[in-house]
């Protein structure tokens, strides 16, 4: 299992947790297992997310690996200028 | 995505300074920008804009301006789809573009489109507009952040709040974030010393000089052709496509030349509308718009209201920090609210930290990316607080910055921890730099402010085809918005090992490439950069396969050294090296064309920081400020054309000089824009400026082959607090409140004596 940890304005929808596990081994993996968990996500999810993994963002390759040692951060996506 | 061969020093092009490769055409007028384009029957469109700040449309009446000779086509909200969708993550914001783009029920800000005609010439179009007869119901509105939030304060759009906005907030507040870690209340408890201010930042334009412009061709048969100014083509072929119910490879976009965007041309607002009306009048349509609705109309960016406190203790240590940020974004969801939250209080190692943020919607044009969206704002505040901090406690300001800063392995106020990062390294060169050391004149003030950015990779698409000359030819699709096509040419230079001149880089059109993301997020250097090594490497590897398959050796037998195919070893057999025209020359012959390629969406942006010096002058009678010296150093990670970069400081720094000093969004009580024009919103002269000096820090970027971090945007973040540092020094009273126009600067002088 990894350990996501989410933005609070996500935690109403997580039973009010700041982080939740999940089973995954791959950026892909967690944004699916978080929907299947938790089916309120599936909006945040679907608006755009980025995900920190190790302190690399990950802004859309969901092919990024991930194992248990991993901190990972669901953050949301970036628009720049 | 894991870099197996990177490079970070002896380079033999990328570091040069080059003379840029659009210079001729600009200075000559060869140069094709949005308004230059014409096609044979083309039509004038012009758009007709609400005059009141926010209105229910009860009618449109265009039979009118449908009669007047010379009038081709009308269209309103009626002419657009009802259903605009496209792909999985951007639910919702079609439909605000669409919004945005012609007004559907009400009229949600002062300058929305209502209705748009075509006609034979650009007189007769205008003329047109004058007889559409919409009938309003003229509603309550609000403009102000803080108003927009309170109780009582007209409704924007009931609904439009997502789930994370907590129970019992007012319908115009849209989304709510919230993050940090450790225990701030502990934190500030530790404190010698804790300061808590309240910050204003009024919207400002991102003040391209090319306005906004287009020429759509749309049949009935759903095929089209955009030509556009714009930063993401792609973007425009997508989003042009669900407002209209097009398939999207129908739809061919081409991008002009572009002149500024600074993240104002990443969305559109009359493209769809010139479509729309070329598909009802079978006609080319091409729309121009003025200054004034450019201002009116399109993205400025948000407006702030900003609460912050932080702990300090005596040697500099900060205990703990917290902050509110309210952003008001327009009639529409979006204000970057968690950026100027998580941006905040990113430059600093903090224990203890906790950043809000909120969304709000009123009646001002939809805000639209301005550099760093979210994160100057956020710099102006945090950085004034840590300067007070600084005085009260008789700190050096960049000894307290250095002592708190933010290096790899620090768990960031966002939450993941830093990879490689370069602030310490600009803060040390700004400790060390002349202008630091020089004392002030007599009534002088100096600032310090460091300032933090994400940067970003996103989808990209390079293709790099040799000719038979032995010269490449790069094809990118990233418009290029800050010296983009020398950047490429130096890096393929690079790889190739071919002169720079040898190499013309263009920026493609939508049928040419893969999907590529908007030129935004200071990406392109970084992403297109690494496309582009990556597409030389490949047909690198096709030019040693040749020379393999001529030499009757091993592919692996052969390498690329100074843009010649060699043998690898002295067991590979005794060859003169084959030089890449060598191998062009008769490619046809030996196997065909040969193009590297390369697709894929980089995820090693890296993130970005910048440290500024400003030295000011305050007249204490005028209020009339004057920027005496400035300094600007960043991390560029690598600086693959330094003059490019150095250039990008510079704008930074002179955008900042506006924002802080005389930009903004006037409203009158009847919620019109006041000064929609360069006469009446000020952006700096070049009599404005002093020199801006630059220092490029390059601490590398493990995420790039080179590198490369992205420099378009950081540049931006440190300017408003370090200009408000000065200015409140010299001025001899803090500056809370942006821009610092005389009138304001008097205002305070005249408060602080007054007590």
């Amino acid at each position: 299992m990894v350990k996501v940890h989410l933005w609070s304005g996500l935690r109403s929808l997580v039973d009010g947790q700041d982080a939740v596990e999940v089973q995954a081994s791959t950026v892909g993996d967690i944004l699916r297992g978080l929907v299947k968990l938790y089916p309120g996500l599936e909006g945040p999810i679907e608006a755009g997310v980025s995900v920190a993994v190790d302190g690399k963002i990950i802004a859309n390759d969901l092919t990024t690996p991930v194992t248990t040692e991993s901190e990972i951060y669901l953050m949301q996506k970036l628009r720049g200028g | 995505m894991a870099l197996d061969d990177t490079k970070t020093k002896d380079f033999k092009f990328v570091g040069t300074r080059p003379e840029r490769p659009d210079g001729v055409d600009k200075v000559t007028g060869r140069a094709k920008f949005g308004a230059d384009m014409t096609a044979p029957g083309m039509l004038h469109g012009a758009i007709l804009r609400s005059p009141h700040a926010h209105a229910r449309i009860l009618s449109i009446d265009t039979s009118k301006a449908e009669a007047l000779k010379g009038v081709k086509a009308v269209v309103t909200r009626a002419d657009f789809s009802t259903n605009p969708t496209f792909g999985p993550g951007l639910t919702g914001e079609p439909w605000n573009v669409l919004e945005n783009v012609m007004a559907g029920e009400k009229a949600l800000y002062d300058g929305h489109a209502v209705a748009a005609v075509a006609a034979t010439s650009a007189l007769i179009a205008r003329d047109a507009l004058k007889l559409i007869d919409v009938t309003y119901e003229v509603l309550d509105h609000v403009t102000d952040v803080d108003k927009a939030m309170a109780e009582g304060a007209p409704v924007i759009r009931e609904g439009a709040a997502d789930k994370s906005v907590p129970a019992g907030m007012h319908p115009n507040v849209v989304r709510y974030h919230d993050s940090g870690h450790g225990d701030v209340e502990a934190g500030f408890a530790e404190a010698d010393l804790v300061l808590e201010n309240s910050f204003k930042t009024e919207a400002t334009h991102q003040g391209y000089i090319e306005p906004h412009a287009c020429l759509g061709s749309l049949g009935n048969d759903g095929k089209g052709e955009l030509w556009c100014t714009t930063q993401g083509h792609w973007y425009a072929q997508k989003m042009c496509a669900a407002l209209l119910g097009l398939e999207t490879s129908q739809l061919r976009v081409t991008a002009s030349e572009i002149g500024g965007g600074f993240g104002g041309k990443t969305t559109v607002f009359i493209e769809p509308v010139a479509l729309a009306l070329s598909r009802k009048a079978n006609k080319p349509v091409k729309i121009v718009m003025s200054r004034s609705e450019v201002f009116r109309a399109t993205g400025p960016t948000a407006s702030t209201s900003m609460d912050i406190k932080i702990g300090m203790k005596k040697d500099g240590t900060i205990t703990a920090a917290s902050g509110v940020f309210r952003l008001q974004g327009g009639a529409f969801p979006g204000a970057p609210c968690e950026f100027t939250a998580m941006c905040a209080f990113a430059p600093y190692a903090l224990e203890n930290v906790h950043q809000i943020g909120y969304d709000v919607m009123s009646n001002r044009p939809k805000q639209a990316a301005y550099r760093a969206p979210g994160s100057p704002m956020a710099a102006f505040a945090v950085e004034s607080v840590i300067d007070d901090l600084c005085k009260e406690l008789g700190l050096d300001p960049i000894d307290v910055r250095l002592k708190n800063a933010s290096h790899k392995g620090t768990k960031a106020s966002f939450g993941p921890r830093f990879d490689d990062i370069g602030l310490v390294e600009t803060l040390e060169a700004a400790k060390a730099h002349e202008h630091y050391n020089t004392p002030l004149k007599e009534g002088q003030g100096r600032g310090i402010s460091c300032g933090f950015w994400f940067n970003h990779g996103g989808e990209t698409a390079v293709s790099l085809a040799l000719s038979e000359d032995g010269t490449a030819q790069i094809s990118v699709g990233t418009p290029d918005i800050g010296g983009s096509r020398a950047s490429m040419a130096l890096m393929a230079a690079e790889e190739l090992g071919i002169p720079y001149e040898h190499i013309r880089c263009t920026v493609a059109d939508t049928a040419t490439l893969g999907y590529n993301e908007i030129s935004h997020g200071s990406r392109v250097t970084y992403a297109s950069g690494l496309a582009t090594i990556k597409a030389a490497k490949d047909a690198v590897n096709k030019l040693c396969k040749r020379a393999a398959q001529k030499w009757g050796i091993p592919e692996d037998a052969v390498k690329w050294e100074d843009g010649c195919a060699v043998p690898s070893g002295a067991n590979a057999g005794d060859f003169d090296p084959l030089p890449l025209a060598k191998i062009t020359a008769n490619m046809g012959a030996t196997g065909g064309p040969i193009v590297g390629h390369f697709e894929a969406t980089p995820e090693g942006a890296g993130v970005s920081f910048a440290t500024h010096i400003v030295d000011a002058e305050v007249d204490h009678e005028t209020g009339k400020t004057k920027i005496v010296r400035y300094t600007v150093v960043q991390d560029a990670g690598k600086a693959i054309h330094p003059t490019y970069v150095e250039g990008q400081f510079q704008g930074g720094a002179a955008q900042g000089i506006g924002w802080a000093l005389n930009e903004e969004y006037i409203y009158g009580d009847d919620g019109r824009l006041q000064n929609a024009g360069f006469l009446d919103y000020r952006i700096p002269l070049a009599s404005d400026l002093p020199m801006i000096d630059t220092v490029i820090v390059e601490v590398a970027n493990p995420g790039h082959p080179y590198g490369v971090r992205g420099v378009g945007e950081t540049s931006i973040c440190p300017p408003l607090a370090a200009i408000a540092n000065a200015v409140s020094a010299a001025a001899g009273v803090r500056m809370r409140e942006l821009p610092m126009s005389p009138p304001r600067i008097v205002a305070a002088l005249k408060a602080a004596q007054d007590g």
